[in-house]
């Protein structure tokens, strides 16, 4: 079995779980945020009603930790077919890691924030 | 080793291509950075937006702005040609599109598809 230190879930056949589970979160997220915004003439009393809610935070969140994942290992691909010295491949993965983390606790601060 | 000396070699740049479905798969993973990338506005409009009813007015205004406005079609065209590739590659999973008639179809439906939600994505914008 393919067992790398860097990649997501520690091997390949997880990462190729994750990558679709999460590909489906985002999906859904995306159909129901645009299907929603073309639906309805929003204002801002329904937007913000809208993520205030419990359930939509739930999906949000589970969108947030979906994005993180999906795009920790499709940078990790994308970094490891193209990158090839190592210690600049690292660096890259470093700062894709550094730069998922934030958007993990900026997410969460969005959702919650108000 | 015993090689045949004679074996065809083609180095004429012009007459090698990519096939279709390598180009709709490089789209997939480019669209994929951008949107890694791209995350950042949306992210910030999505919170401006939340954040009061001045907020949701500095976030529309925000928009009206010709680059915000060009980054969010950007977003929004990326993340829709993403979708459509996804689902090929989720069809593939179950084995479709694998044979050599099926699969520069599928690359090229989602090449269309594409470029559809692209004007879509703009019509939507502006």
């Amino acid at each position: 079995m393919v067992t790398k230190a860097t990649n997501f879930g520690r091997n390949g056949v997880s990462d190729w779980i994750l990558q679709r589970a999460s590909a489906v979160i985002l999906a859904a997220y995306t159909v129901f945020v645009i299907g929603y915004l073309l639906l309805n003439d929003v204002d801002a009393a329904m937007w913000q009603g809208l993520f205030a809610s419990l359930p939509m935070q739930i999906f949000s969140i589970l969108a947030v930790l979906a994005f993180v994942a999906h795009a920790w290992i499709g940078m990790w691909t994308v970094v490891t077919d193209y990158v090839k010295p190592i210690r600049v491949r690292y660096a890259a993965i470093m700062a894709i890691a550094l730069i998922l983390f934030a958007y993990l606790v900026w997410g969460v601060a969005v959702v919650f924030g108000n | 080793m015993a090689m045949t000396q004679d074996r065809p070699v083609n180095l004429d740049l012009k007459t090698i291509r990519f096939p279709i479905m390598a180009i709709s798969s490089i789209i997939h993973r480019v669209t994929g950075v951008i949107m890694f990338l791209g995350a950042f506005v949306v992210m910030a409009l999505l919170g401006t937006s939340l954040d009061g009813p001045e907020g949701f007015a500095s976030a529309l205004e925000a928009m009206d702005n010709p680059i915000v406005a060009f980054c969010l079609w950007g977003f929004v065209s990326v993340l829709g040609y993403h979708f459509v590739a996804g689902i090929k590659h989720l069809a593939m999973d179950l084995g479709h599109f694998e044979t050599l008639e099926s699969a520069p179809k599928a690359a090229q439906f989602t090449l269309v598809a594409g470029a559809v939600i692209v004007v879509l994505a703009g019509i939507w914008v502006w």
